[in-house]
């Protein structure tokens, strides 16, 4: 089971959260005139990758909210977890860190 | 290639089976062939084998980066069954199913098939609903299904507890007969012999690398570990890699890719006459004819790559095995190991043209895949001989996410296996 930092909450079991999806995938603006490759592509089309991910995850049996954390997902190390509406961090910069 | 037979094992018995060739070649890498092949799991190996034998196309390299059947094809619990909700997949997995049944003949290699009967277990009225609706969708497909009472489900498999005071107690259950297990190593090494025997190269230990498009944007050559590869035809069968792989042709998937786990208990004596699978509390549990317990459990919560399932997702399961066979209750476990299944939006599988020419994808079985191996490897041949598909993976296209024409199981069943 990982440990599983809350922004607001601080460490605390797996099996508190409940995993939302990958981050950071906005609605485009100007919905009228998108076009169904644009549409299909944010409901369904993940990146899925192999090494560092940013996702949603939700503290559903603690304060209940959302966050986003960096996540290894070769390793399952959490690189860091960050308050919903904070930028995206700068992944390379965490890569160079994490390699440290 | 030596066929087995009867007179064949007696015979090379007599020399202390000392004159047995190996079961394939280890050739090394040509710098072209007609059609390239990356993953050399059992869709992969299958759907080789069906270029060589049903199209002609036998200048094919399969790729594989470890051992060939080492993915999940050689770590799943191999439950098989057809009976499906929607009528695209019951065509799909029941064509697989009817080569199942001839496979060892036709490729002359046991694959140890056994129509043991897979009973599907209802815990909870809805369950019940959706077990009844399965089992007409599934009787108007031609697809054999029946429901038990829980006291039939229990004459089926004398260790299940029907007690009404348990706390998931069994309302009954889905049987379909016609399914069963097969043995998930002779799968691969059934179809890898019976492909190389008809001119395929098979190259183990070799990862892909890149994959090169020309200006037009068509596929021109993949690069891997072992060198440059010149062709115009290139199959990603990678299952839990497959967003990797497409990545290098740029493509994006509509994939997630999840550790699944199963395990096996000590061998013992025959105990245990069929499949049985519960989705709702994700127990799922067979005798292998070794004597082991084969238990599988559900995905973990997020994605990874990882390739092994976390401890409380295993005593999930657990729980709920001694729950229902509390013979296993004192039983111990001798192994456990993950994979890592490509999960889709509608937890239906892609077997598909893309956007590349020369590129073919098949992938999205998920945590269900190993049941659709000879099927899914017959029409994905036929989809990259001919360029186009087969009409009964046609519906299971990458466009239908873009159309609107899912195929949602996930809805159906809450879990695929
Ligand atoms: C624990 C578990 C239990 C399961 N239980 C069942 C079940 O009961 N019934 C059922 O029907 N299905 C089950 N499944 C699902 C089933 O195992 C899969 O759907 C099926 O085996 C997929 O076969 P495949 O040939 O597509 O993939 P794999 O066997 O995974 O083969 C893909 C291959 O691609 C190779 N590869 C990846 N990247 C590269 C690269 N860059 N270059 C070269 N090679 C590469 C990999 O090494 C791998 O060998 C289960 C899966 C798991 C993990
Ligand atoms: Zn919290």
């Amino acid at each position: 089971m990982l440990i599983i930092n809350c922004p607001y909450c601080g460490a605390r079991p797996e099996v508190e959260f409940r995993h939302a999806g990958e981050a950071h995938v906005a609605r485009p603006a100007g919905t009228e005139s998108l076009t169904d490759e644009e549409v299909v592509d944010r409901l369904y089309f993940r990146s899925n990758p192999k090494g560092m991910t940013v996702e949603r995850w939700r503290h559903v049996h603690g304060c209940g909210r959302f966050f986003n954390a960096v996540r290894d997902t070769v390793s399952d190390f959490f690189v860091t977890t960050y308050k919903t509406g904070e930028p995206k961090p700068d992944l390379e910069a965490l890569k160079a860190g994490a390699a440290k | 290639m030596q066929p087995f037979s009867a007179f064949n094992l007696f015979r090379r018995a007599l020399g202390g089976h000392t004159s047995w060739q190996a079961q394939w070649r280890q050739p090394s890498l040509k710098s072209e062939y007609d059609v390239v092949i990356i993953g050399a799991g059992g869709h992969g190996l299958a759907t080789a084998y069906y270029l060589a034998k049903e199209h002609g196309v036998r200048n094919v390299a399969v790729i594989e980066r470890g051992w060939l059947g080492g993915g999940n094809t050689g770590r799943n619990t191999t439950i098989i069954r057809s009976n499906y909700l929607f009528d695209e997949s019951a065509a799909l997995y029941d064509h697989a199913v009817k080569l199942w049944e001839g496979l060892s003949q036709g490729i002359n290699y046991n694959v140890m098939y056994s129509a043991r009967g897979v009973l599907m277990l209802a815990h909870t009225v809805h369950d019940v609903q959706s077990a009844q609706r399965h089992i007409h969708a599934n009787r108007l497909n031609g697809v054999d299904n029946e429901w038990l009472s829980p006291e039939e489900c229990r004459e089926f498999c004398p260790p299940l507890n029907i007690a009404k005071n348990i706390r998931y107690p069994v309302m009954g259950g889905a049987l379909q007969r016609r399914g069963g297990t097969a043995r998930h190593d002779a799968v691969a090494w059934g179809f890898a012999r019976a492909a190389d025997a008809l001119g395929v190269d098979i190259i183990q230990n070799c990862e892909v690398t890149a994959i090169r498009r020309n200006a037009a944007g068509a596929v021109e050559a993949v690069e891997t570990t072992k060198g440059t590869v010149r062709t115009k035809k290139v199959g990603v069968v990678t299952a839990g890699h497959t967003s990797v792989v497409m990545g290098m042709a740029g493509v994006r998937m509509p994939l997630e890719s999840f550790p699944l786990q199963a395990l096996v208990s000590e061998p013992v004596k025959p105990a245990f006459p069929c499949v049985v699978m519960s989705n709702t509390i994700h127990a799922y549990i067979s005798q292998s004819d070794k004597g082991e317990m084969v238990i599988g459990a559900g995905t973990d919560v997020y994605p990874s790559y990882s390739q092994r399932g976390a401890l409380h997702i295993a005593e999930h399961t657990l729980d709920a095995i001694c729950e229902l066979f509390p013979m296993f209750r004192r039983m111990r476990m001798l192994r456990n190991w993950g994979g890592i299944v490509d999960v889709t939006p509608d937890r239906s599988p892609i077997l598909s043209k893309t956007p590349v020419p020369g590129l073919y994808v098949n992938c999205g079985w998920g945590t269900g895949g190993f049941k659709a191996t000879p099927g899914s490897g017959n029409v994905f041949a036929h989809t990259i001989a001919r360029d186009e598909p087969h009409p009964i993976n046609a519906p299971f296209s990458l466009d239908r996410f873009r159309d609107g024409f899912l195929i949602d199981e996930a809805a159906a069943a809450a879990v695929a296996h």
